[in-house]
């Protein structure tokens, strides 16, 4: 046996972190868990109803449709996303006057409030007024995406690409910048062509930085929230309501608040699980 | 392997290069002969490492060919010199097995699957490397990394010279030992050029037929260990090289021969003065020094025993001159006379040696 000096008094010096986090992390959600499990008719009078809100939500057609929306759209922005990063960074010039310029216009779109892109999209992209869209329908194409579903979700995704594709070029770049000279001289003597340079150096070397690119836009995407608000308000029709939205017309709109905390803890869960498990598919390698 | 010759090369990092100091390499004229071991000893920002860029073709030159054998390569990009370089730092790509990784300048170049296996394996086996053929190389120690990037130069049976920046640095002491007995034994047993660049004189000297000395972008001299230490042919050689360094001593030349503070100092031959010569000096290791019944007068100061053999300093009218003596040589108390060993005593103007 190890004899150790037994003092419970440390724990009073993690009493405010403690405090700190009921105040900003648990108490909130126990409240949504305290919600999702009551039925109430105002007068601040509940009633316990079990699992029920949860039944209701994993059963309901809304759900299920605004989940495949999401789906669909983090898959989409991911797959055009990461790749595009990578290439934009992998363009970029390595050092030079240009090198902070060149920073410097890739961080812009980060910097703009997520309702201003919104509004600036929506602008930018109406078919009468907007410079987008006019010279989309201009080049013959009926482009209007107040009305049409489809011309909604490709305007919805060239913003979330303007918008954010620079992070995956900041962190990719980033991750460039950190190879060593001697691995791209050490390729060139040992006669390697510029798909095995990228193939073998590049991406293994940005593997980290992916991951985190990867799970930052999972994540970010998948509670995207304002910026579809502003652009599309979620129409036409349903067809850009994803989770976030829906959520909130169920919340704020209907004032259904047990099914609205029902569903904001399984949509928790996805993101939590669906994090997970990115991120132990892509760290699978490094382990072994 | 080919011979390699450099002419007339200079280099500038600079578009436009004004003083001398522009120059990280100024004017070389060397000859790297077919098969031989050479180390490039010199400080940190000597032009080492751009020196061996300008022979792998990392580099070009603002001035000047090189040449491997009679074929002028000064355009020729690095993949097509046919040489290999192994870096401070080791570099190895993680994702591949060591195999691949050793396979990798081969099957670049399509070489048959056959032919590249067959000399994997050869290789992997002078470097003790069979074992872990299979494994990940970014599960290797830092000498096993340093092992593949060696590798992957050795694979090829093209190769015309195969350099090494530094290539020890991060290889812990008791490794360094082997490695480097390693690939002197490898240079013997493949027999192909080779370019060792090092500030480490052991390092150097244990690994080098011929040993090339740099200095401010210049070589100073090329010679063997023996050569450097005998007769260092500038006043740098003479203390980078040997511990203590060389006792370098101001003087005058009265009839071609040095003067020390009124002391004439014999030496084997009497020297010319250059015209424009500013400085002379004599230069004499701590080796070639012994105490005798007469010559220059001095204080002894202080003597450190080193194990086999002392390091005795003495002072001659405040100027501190070392010298070495072997364990059972007596040294004299408080006072003494010098005695210079005629043949290895050199005088130097503005630090060149005058033969």
């Amino acid at each position: 046996m190890i004899d150790k000096t037994v003092n419970q008094r440390a724990w009073f010096l993690v009493l405010p972190v403690v405090v700190l986090v009921a105040f900003n992390a648990l108490i909130p959600l126990m409240t949504v868990v305290n919600y999702s499990v009551q039925e109430t008719f105002g007068n601040n009078v509940f009633f316990f109803e079990g699992v029920k809100w949860f039944e209701q939500i994993l059963n309901s057609e809304r759900f299920h449709a605004s989940l495949l929306r999401q789906l669909s759209f983090t898959g989409i922005i991911l797959l055009i996303e990461i790749p595009l990063g990578v290439a934009i960074a992998l363009s970029m010039p390595k050092k030079g006057p240009w090198v902070s310029v060149c920073l410097v216009l890739m961080a812009l779109p980060l910097l703009i409030p997520w309702n201003v892109v919104g509004a600036m999209w929506n602008i930018f992209a109406l078919p009468d007024i907007g410079l987008l869209g006019r010279m989309i329908n201009g080049m013959g194409f009926d482009y209007n995406f107040t009305q049409q579903p489809l011309a909604a979700w490709f305007t919805t995704v060239l913003m979330d690409v303007w918008h954010w594709t620079s992070l995956v070029v900041l962190l990719a770049y980033a991750g460039l910048s950190s190879i060593p000279d001697a691995y791209y001289q050490a390729a060139r003597i040992d006669g390697a062509s510029a798909w095995s340079v990228f193939r073998f150096i590049q991406l293994p070397k940005m593997k980290r930085v992916l991951t985190i690119a990867v799970l930052l836009r999972f994540m970010d995407s998948f509670m995207i929230y304002t910026e579809p608000f502003v652009l599309t308000g979620g129409g036409p029709g349903n067809t850009t309501t994803f989770l976030s939205i829906d959520l909130v017309k169920i919340a704020l709109g209907q004032f259904d608040l047990g099914p609205a905390a029902a569903m904001s803890l399984i949509y928790f869960l996805i993101i939590l699980v669906l994090s997970w498990i990115f991120y132990t598919l892509m760290m699978r390698n490094e382990e072994q | 392997m080919a011979k390699i010759t450099l002419d007339q090369v200079r280099h500038s990092y600079l578009d436009h290069p004004e003083s001398p100091d522009d120059w990280a390499l100024k004017e070389l004229d060397v000859v790297w002969s077919d098969g031989g071991a050479y180390a490039l000893l010199g400080p940190s920002g000597c032009g080492k490492t751009t020196l061996l860029n300008v022979i792998s073709g990392l580099l070009q030159p603002s001035h000047g060919r090189v040449l491997f054998d009679d074929r002028d390569v000064t355009n020729v990009p690095s993949e097509h010199r046919e040489i290999a370089q192994v870096f401070q730092f080791p570099v190895v790509y993680d994702t591949m097995t060591v195999f691949d990784n050793l396979a990798f300048p081969l099957r670049n170049r399509g070489i048959p699957e056959a032919q590249v296996k067959s000399r994997v394996e050869e290789i992997a086996r002078m470097l003790d490397l069979e074992a872990a053929l299979g494994n990940r190389a970014s599960g290797l120690t830092a000498d096993g990394k340093q092992k593949i990037s060696l590798g992957r130069g050795l694979v090829r049976s093209d190769v015309n010279v195969i350099m090494f920046d530094e290539p020890l640095t991060v290889i812990d002491p008791h490794l360094k030992w082997q490695l480097r007995s390693k690939l002197k034994e490898l240079q013997q047993e493949v027999g192909a050029t080779m370019i060792y660049v090092t500030h480490d004189q052991t390092e150097a000297l244990t690994f080098a037929d011929k040993v090339v000395v740099m200095l401010e972008g210049q070589v100073v001299q090329i010679g063997t260990p023996e050569e450097l230490f005998d007769k260092p042919g500038h006043t740098f050689v003479g203390h980078f090289i040997g511990s203590p360094g060389m006792n370098l001593l101001p003087c005058e030349i009265v009839d071609g021969f040095p003067s020390f503070l009124g002391h004439k100092v014999d030496i084997a031959q009497a020297v010319d003065v250059p015209a424009d010569a500013t400085r002379m000096e004599i230069g004499v290791r701590p080796e070639f020094l012994h105490f005798d019944s007469k010559g220059l007068p001095v204080d002894i100061v202080r003597v450190d025993d080193v194990g086999r053999y002392r390091i005795v300093e003495v002072n001659h009218k405040s100027h501190a001159i070392k010298l070495v003596t072997p364990e059972n040589v007596p040294i004299p108390e408080d006072k003494g006379h010098l005695a210079f060993d005629l043949t290895k005593t050199h005088v130097y103007a503005d630090g060149w040696i005058i033969n």
